[in-house]
């Protein structure tokens, strides 16, 4: 195993306040993690630094061991695999369900090949596919904006697999979503995780626990305890400003 | 390409075709002139202002760039077919300077400024139409889209920049004819200005000018780009995060459409004869938008109907009650933004019945 | 040659005391007499008198004037009208009539004998009673120097009490020593003088003796020059800075307004300018009932006609936001719209009630004229203008900062949603939001009615850049407005004796359009509804 992302040193802070405070993380290839912490913690910032959406003042953002991840921009850390589904479903409402799917699809994102693409029956396919896995295939031809809450959160998942991205970055996605549906969405990234690496960030513990998987404690831009959720349930720091509250 | 025609589109293109058809055909054949060339004239010009409101339409209804300032580029296109009539005038000006227009020998000036040369080749003035208004959305959508300057900020911006170059070209020392702006013109590759047959082919060339520059956003708006572009307009932070360079996208969509509007301009000048610094003013270009607000944003016909109507109403209303037209303008910004979003034809569409396009269902964008 | 004029002096002088006993009529009827020196004598002796009407014999005299009627002997002063000539006595005043050709005889001056005339005019206006009459006298001197006159104007000097006077005397002084040949301490005390004067006339002088002079006096001309030139760069710096000033107060009037309805509503109010230009007419209308009505009034007719405005200016604003804005919110471009299409018919209805032409208003006198500070020249409009508009900016920040309208129109700002949980009804501070932005650009209307042309048009003028002072300064933050507009006022007027007035103002959108690529929010940016707009 290798690592795909590595943060190391890395600080930030927004008019004197240190969103992110020395934070040094390590994902592996495949590994799925959950990231858990409470409001403030620096888990937007974290997303947003490793997306290329902010920059650090210091530190270092390794993908791959290679590439310099404080260089890129939002477009550039997608085209290299990084897909980040956020907390509030933001679909493009106005376009249906299924050309949602199709633009997310992982194809040449250039002006001209966007200009004079036409969907080949391979793209067909696997957008019948991605639909038929998160269960819109009988609303393809819907606006999106017509979804209900939950279908948009599907309908995000499905764009960020048609991504294909090697990383996905995952906001609260049990936000809004029935028990049922948080179960089926656990199972859902236990089952992608492995082809690709997934990081989670997560409020709800019963979804952190059906996960099972690495956990990792943010508290004031800060890594407080790594590890199984039992081990870090068991950190007093951890219990004090998290759990204990 | 035929798939490109739905049917609001073919309506009106046959309703154009009809039109460019009839007028001409119809003038020639029928004793006294049904139409006198004046109208010609007149539904020339708005022809030319329709272009222009399908080029807005596709930077503000499909990627949400209000844009204030086109009428720059439609002013510049303006500009370069103005200066290659001016050196088309040759030695009947009043000074009857072979090489020189009346106002540089007005100035003092011996010699033409380099970058009147070529204007004398119809090509090359017609090329920098396009170019000239192209190169400069270039520049400035470079800077500002990569820079991320959105929504208000951007159509402030976009308003200085029409005004900086209309203070500009009133200056006599930037060799644009100052104030009076270029005019008496005589005519172009040889054909009268005031002859009735060259204002009929300015009118067919304007529609078919027209005709073409649906076509081309149509196909721009309906290929995978079409749907980035609304993609960027509804939420442009989540396009990105899908791996779209938005800058790059936007910078096509609006140099593309700067090169329209350049165009539109180019044909306008023949026929109203004139082109002066006042096209560059921030009203004009505001008054663009309001063409495209009202026929319906994000549905390009609507726009070219849409500038064809306030056309249309501004020649009655000025010629009836001009104490009342710029209320009457002045309430239809109003009345439009208000209880009409989706425009006319958004109107005439949900009375058919029938389901609007995905640009006319549209939410406002947030831009 | 110096002894030989003290010398004469000291005889004229001795002369005038002599003749002291002697009045006026008895020497001017003795005038026609003798030779031109012993003319001198009298003249001087004349000036000797402190009569009142001596200054205009000698003026008589010196102009050639002054002639003897044939008929009673008696001395006048002819005047010409056409081809005839009438005489009135120059002492009594008695009018004689029209004198027939040859009726009278001229008394004769030469050239040795005006210069004896002017010296003694000199003395007697250097020494009248009236300062203004003396200042006048001294600065005469200055221009026109006389190195024959230094001992005179010396003399003036050391007896002249008002300060303004000994000042303008001891310049006077300076010159005729600088262009006679006075001794070198009094030439360097000269130069020093002129040094200390510092504007161009002091330069041209300085310059001269720089090139004429020799030895120490050349070498301190010399640096006295660069001395000026260097207070003079400084001098137009600050007119520079004061120009600036002044424009940035504008900038800041026609702006503030703005700023408050885009940074705390996030609305683009593009009737703001037609706002700015019904506060003008507002006064318009002030100073025409005033006129009519109250015409001594007229001095407080701002003051009266800025309270309307606002109130004019206001209500229509807020009628604007309940009739059209606010079913427009969450819409930037389309209020945008809504409001430009508001400022057309504004626009037309003001054309339609006043007219399409310029409207005249007038400055009250506190407004007109100017004064000197230094080098520079202040006019009191401007400065005025510029006092009321930190005036408003200040009563401006004390309503957002200290008031609970204000307290509420911050919450709005930074949290709409918020704000409308913890009670605070958004749609009334949204009306008063509005209704203050629209009132103070009635305010601005109100000074800017004072500099520039009442026309319909107004309005348009400002609205550009209006909006690149907000978007520069950066939205939601009035401190951001008022530096946004004196950089902005100050960069054009420094820009401007390099590049022309429109090249300055392109120069400064250029710049603008560029800043904002660097910094999308401006100087000063704030979190709020129109940043995430």
């Amino acid at each position: 195993m290798s690592t795909q992302l590595l943060l190391d040193g890395v600080n930030r802070s927004f008019d004197g306040f240190k969103a992110i405070n020395d934070l040094s993380l390590a994902v592996e290839k495949g590994e799925l993690r959950a990231i858990i912490g409470p409001n403030g913690a620096g888990k937007t910032t974290m997303m947003d630094i490793i997306t290329g959406k902010t920059r650090p003042d210091t530190g270092r953002v390794m993908w791959n061991q290679s590439v310099d991840l404080t260089r890129t921009d939002e477009a550039g850390s997608a085209r290299l695999g990084i897909g980040r589904k956020f907390q509030k479903p933001t679909v493009f409402e106005t376009q249906t369900v299924e050309d949602n799917i199709a633009l997310a699809l992982k194809e040449d994102r250039s002006v001209w090949a966007t200009l004079f693409h036409r969907r080949s029956a391979e793209d067909t396919r696997r957008i019948g596919e991605l639909l038929e896995l998160v269960k819109l295939s009988h609303v393809a031809g819907w606006m999106a904006g017509d979804l209900s809450h939950g279908q948009k959160q599907w309908l995000e998942i499905g764009m960020l697999l048609a991504q294909d991205p090697e990383l996905l970055l995952v906001d609260e996605p049990a936000a809004g979503m029935t028990d049922a549906e948080t179960m089926r969405t656990a199972e859902l990234l236990r089952q992608i995780a492995g082809r690709h690496t997934v990081i989670v960030v997560e409020h709800d513990m019963d979804f952190v626990r059906a996960l099972d998987c690495r956990v990792t404690v943010l508290h004031q831009g800060h890594v407080l305890a790594e590890g199984s959720l039992d081990h870090v349930s068991a950190n007093e720091q951890v219990i004090e400003v998290y759990l204990g509250r | 390409m035929l798939n490109l025609v739905d049917r609001r589109m073919g309506i009106f293109l046959a309703g154009l075709f009809l039109l460019t058809v009839a007028i001409p055909v119809g003038n020639l054949a029928m004793a006294g002139q049904p139409v006198p060339s004046y109208i010609v004239a007149l539904l020339g010009k708005y022809l030319c202002y329709a272009l222009l409101a399908v080029a807005l339409d596709l930077v503000w209804g499909y990627c949400g760039i209000l844009s204030l300032g086109h009428g720059a580029f439609f002013a510049l296109g303006g500009y370069a077919m103005g200066m290659h009539l001016m050196r088309e005038i040759g030695a009947r000006g009043v000074y009857a300077n072979p090489v020189l227009p009346d106002f540089m020998v007005f100035l003092n000036w011996d010699s033409l400024p380099w970058y009147w040369l070529g204007f004398d080749m119809f090509g090359f003035a017609l090329a920098m139409a396009l170019l000239v208004p192209g190169l400069l959305a270039f520049v400035f959508g470079w800077f500002a889209f990569r820079s991320r300057v959105t929504g208000v900020y951007l159509s402030i911006i976009t308003q200085a920049m029409t005004y900086a170059l209309m203070l500009a070209f009133f200056r006599n020392e930037m060799g644009f004819g100052g104030y009076n702006g270029l005019t008496d013109f005589k005519d172009v590759l040889g054909f009268s200005l005031q002859a009735d047959s060259t204002r009929a082919g300015l009118f067919v060339l304007s529609a078919l000018a027209l005709a073409a520059g649906l076509l081309v956003s149509k196909a721009i708006t309906s290929s995978k780009l079409g749907k980035v572009l609304i993609a960027i307009r509804d939420a442009e932070s989540r396009t990105r995060f899908i791996g779209y360079r938005v800058e790059e996208y936007k910078l096509f969509v609006f140099v593309v459409s700067a090169m329209m509007a350049g165009l539109a301009g180019a044909l306008y000048v023949p026929q109203v004869g004139i082109i002066n610094p006042g096209e560059f003013s921030p009203a004009n270009s505001i008054g663009i938008v309001i063409w495209v607000a009202l026929g319906g944003r994000g549905t390009l016909v609507g726009a070219a109907m849409g500038a064809i109507i306030v056309g249309i109403a501004q020649t009655l209303f000025t010629s009836w009650f001009p104490e009342l037209w710029l209320f009457a303008l002045g309430g239809l910004f109003v009345f439009v933004t208000i209880f009409l979003p989706d425009g006319v034809l958004g109107l005439i569409e949900s009375r058919l019945g029938r389901k609007a396009g995905p640009g006319a269902a549209a939410k406002e964008a947030s831009a | 040659m110096a002894l030989l004029r003290v010398l004469l002096a000291a005889a004229i002088t001795c002369a005038a005391s002599l003749a002291a006993a002697q009045s006026l009529e008895d020497l001017v009827a003795t005038l026609p007499e003798g030779s031109y020196d012993d003319r001198g004598a009298v003249v001087a002796q004349i000036a000797g008198t402190g009569d009142d009407r001596a200054l205009k014999v000698l003026e008589s005299l010196l102009e050639g004037d002054l002639e003897v009627l044939d008929s009673n002997g008696r001395v006048v002063e002819i005047r010409s009208e056409g081809r005839d000539d009438f005489a009135t006595d120059i002492l009594t005043g008695e009018d004689y009539g029209e004198v027939p050709s040859r009726g009278s005889s001229r008394i004769r001056v030469n050239n040795s004998l005006r210069r004896d005339i002017r010296a003694a005019m000199g003395t007697m206006t250097l020494r009248h009673p009236d300062p203004a009459r003396r200042l006048a006298a001294a600065q005469a001197a200055f221009r026109s120097p006389d190195p024959d006159q230094a001992e005179l104007l010396s003399e003036a000097l050391a007896a002249e009490t008002d300060p303004q006077v000994a000042e303008a005397l001891s310049r006077a002084v300076a010159v005729a020593a600088l262009e006679g040949a006075a001794p070198e301490a009094a030439q360097l005390e000269a130069v020093a003088v002129l040094s200390e004067m510092g504007n161009t006339e002091a330069r041209t002088i300085l310059a001269a003796a720089a090139a004429d002079a020799e030895g120490p006096v050349a070498e301190a001309a010399s640096d006295a020059v660069r001395h000026i030139d260097q207070m003079q760069r400084l001098w137009g710096l600050a007119q520079n800075v004061w120009f600036g000033l002044s424009l940035g107060s504008v900038l800041l009037l026609a702006a503030i307004g703005l700023a408050i309805t885009f940074g705390v509503m996030g609305v683009i109010n593009m009737a703001h300018g037609e706002l700015v230009m019904i506060g003008a007419y507002t006064t318009f209308v002030v100073q025409e009932a005033i006129r009519s009505s109250f015409p001594a009034l007229f001095d407080w007719s701002l003051l009266i006609a800025a309270p309307l405005a606002f109130a004019v200016a206001g209500g229509v604003g807020v009628a604007i936001e309940r009739g059209v804005v606010r079913f427009l919110y969450g819409r930037p471009l389309e209020t945008l719209l809504a409001t430009w299409g508001i400022s057309l018919m504004l626009q037309q209805a003001v054309r339609s009630i006043f007219g399409p032409n310029n409207r005249e208003v007038g400055n009250p006198s506190f407004m007109s004229g100017a004064f000197e500070l230094g080098q520079m020249t202040v006019t009191w409009n401007r400065l005025w203008i510029l006092v009321f508009a930190l005036a408003v900016f200040a009563v401006l920040l004390f309503v957002l900062k200290k008031t609970p309208i204000g307290l509420q129109m911050r919450a709005v700002t930074q949290n709409r949603a918020m704000a409308s949980n913890m009670g605070i009804r958004t749609g009334w501070v949204d009306a008063m939001t509005f209704g203050l932005g629209a009132g103070i650009a009635g305010l601005a209307g109100v000074a800017l009615s004072q500099i520039d042309n009442v026309s319909p048009n107004l309005g348009q003028s400002y609205i550009v850049d209006s909006f690149m002072v907000v978007v520069f300064g950066g939205a939601g933050n009035i401190w951001g407005t008022l530096a946004g507009a004196f950089s902005l006022g100050i960069a054009n007027k420094f820009l401007e004796p390099w590049t022309g007035a429109v090249l300055a103002k392109i120069l400064v959108l250029v710049f603008i359009i560029l800043f904002i690529q660097k910094r999308p929010r401006g100087l000063f940016a704030v979190r709020g509804r129109a940043v995430d707009a």
